[in-house]
């Protein structure tokens, strides 16, 4: 019995994508969506150090589910592959658009390869421009696959229910509050269509691109005392104005 | 050394390797031709090059102010008059460079390199003393070119999160680093600046203070040093003035320090050589 049985490529490559989505869509979900000063990233995530969300380089954030080694390593590797792109030529040569594809090459190959067992990582890659128009965020699947998104996307568990219901519920221009009150909701929403749970801010990494930052790297975490203010104000009525200018707080008073 | 343009595109297998949070020690790893102190000078030769070259700091209360002169010179010529000497290292550090300009420039921008990828790598910050043994290392990687007459002798100031006070590091050109008290001056100026210091210097001061307490000694340092630029009025060319506190780094406006130059000039011209202080 030394003849391995025939496999097709489709049925390899079929194989291959669906031992990786089951994978993906174990894990909780990551929510990115679009606010009038940025990009917010919401994630179902109870590690305050273990980050599914995080700062690439000036203007871009990554966002992953699936494996954290996997996503771990790739976003390592995107650290060092835009910090080195930007020491060799500047820092305005470091594009989320390129390092959409350079995940999209690595992914493509890992998944083509037969040595290799597929990466189960879904990433998202998001860029903040100047204005709303130019914000670009990008969707990578595990076989290296680059989907243009726009306004919202949503990658993990249940992505397909959260994503309906957030696209529905929103729109272009909405503060910070109201954004991120949506974001928790569809991430709150029971799939099998019973009453949503409630995620209090231990529970939530919570993060944004903030194009009004007077800092040159726009990234911020959003932590603490700050989240419960936000949530609160969004839960009872729209977005204040005060979270915003909380957001100018120097960067690394991220711990509390 | 581009990461696409090797092999299929994929990252290569130095990027996607566990264990590094230096950005240093990976370009090291992957392009050392990148690193500043790796470039080999043949033997004997002596380049001249642009030089700055004051560079002065003082601690206040909450906090640490650090600034530089305009000036780079070329031998006995002024290579340039609005050179950059003081640059923020992180949010709440800044480094300023006396020695030779092209390649002190460089070093800053790798320095501000390191500190930025450890903090994304680790997701967290160096402390103030890991940050200033990191300059330490890159100095001593310079240490070759330095002996070749192309030295780069940096200080580096920083507000100290954990002990909630402003402090100073200087190095020598073997990468040899102490810690100043209250005050420091680096480059060709500072034997005259550090005097202008001592004898202003007090405990107690404010921002502002301090901000006018280093300007003075930039003052006096351009004053007796031919290589040190002074206020510039008619060009409108002034220090770079950093202060840096609990709040981070801030560089003082173009506004602020012209206030400060002019008002130390117009003192000048009835008290050539500054403030006294009390003999005894």
């Amino acid at each position: 019995m030394s003849t391995p049985f025939y496999v097709s490529p489709q049925q390899a490559m079929a194989d291959r994508a669906e031992y990786a989505r089951k994978g993906i869509a174990r894990g909780r979900s990551v929510v990115v969506l679009t606010y009038a000063d940025g990009i917010l990233f919401v994630a179902e995530n109870t590690s305050r150090a273990l980050h599914k969300v995080s700062e690439i380089y000036d203007k871009i954030a990554f966002a992953a589910v699936g494996r954290y080694n996997e996503f771990e390593n790739l976003r390592i590797g995107g650290v060092r592959y835009a910090d080195l792109r930007g020491y060799s030529y500047d820092r305005a040569d470091v594009t989320a658009r390129g390092l959409a594809n350079v995940y999209a090459q690595t992914l493509g190959t890992i998944f083509s390869s037969v040595g290799e067992k597929p990466y189960e990582v879904e990433l998202i890659v998001a860029e903040v421009g100047k204005a709303t128009e130019d914000d670009q965020i990008y969707r990578l699947t595990p076989d290296g696959s680059v989907v243009d998104e726009k306004n919202t996307v949503v990658v993990g568990g249940n992505a397909d229910s959260i994503g309906t219901y957030l696209g529905q519920r929103h729109t272009p221009g909405l503060s910070l509050g109201e954004a991120l009150k949506v974001a928790v909701e569809s991430l709150a929403r029971d799939p099998n269509g019973g009453s949503p749970r409630t995620l209090t801010p231990e529970q939530l990494e919570v993060a944004v691109l903030d194009r009004a930052r007077p800092q040159q790297r726009k990234f911020k975490r959003i932590l603490g005392g700050q989240l419960s203010r936000l949530l609160a104000a969004g839960s009872g009525d729209g977005g204040g104005d005060s979270e915003d200018t909380e957001l100018d707080l120097p960067e690394l008073d991220e711990d509390e | 050394m581009e990461a696409n343009t090797r092999g299929t595109g994929r990252l290569p297998a130095a990027f996607l390797t566990p264990g590094h949070s230096s950005f240093v020690d990976f370009l090291a790893e992957h392009s050392p031709e990148l690193i500043p102190g790796r470039r080999k000078l043949p033997e004997g030769l002596t380049i001249e090059a642009p030089h700055g070259t004051t560079i002065v700091a003082a601690v206040f209360d909450g906090g640490v102010v650090i600034a530089g002169d305009r000036r780079a010179t070329m031998g006995n010529v002024i290579a340039q008059r609005d050179i950059e000497k003081v640059f923020p290292a992180d949010e709440y550090s800044a480094v300023g460079i006396a020695g030779t300009a092209g390649l002190a420039v460089e070093m800053v921008r790798l320095f501000q390199l390191e500190l930025e990828h450890y903090e994304k790598i680790e997701g967290t910050v160096l402390s103030l003393e890991g940050k200033a043994n990191r300059l330490t290392t890159m100095i001593r990687g310079n240490l070759g070119m330095a002996m070749q007459g192309l030295a780069v002798v940096p200080m580096f100031a920083g507000y100290d999160l954990d002990l909630g006070r402003g402090r100073i590091f200087t190095y020598d050109v073997t990468g040899g680093r102490s810690e100043e008290r209250g005050f420091a001056a680096t480059g060709s100026g500072s034997v005259f600046a550090r005097g202008s210091l001592k004898k202003l210097y007090r405990t107690g001061l404010t921002g502002d203070q301090a901000a006018t307490l280093v300007i003075q000694a930039l003052y006096d340092a351009a004053d007796d040093d031919s290589a040190t630029g002074g206020p510039d009025l008619a060009r409108k060319i002034f220090p770079i003035v950093g202060l840096i506190t609990e709040d981070g780094f801030r560089r003082l406006s173009e506004e602020e320090v012209s206030a400060i130059a002019v008002t130390i000039t117009d003192e000048r011209r009835n008290h050539p050589d500054g403030p006294q202080a009390p003999l005894l």
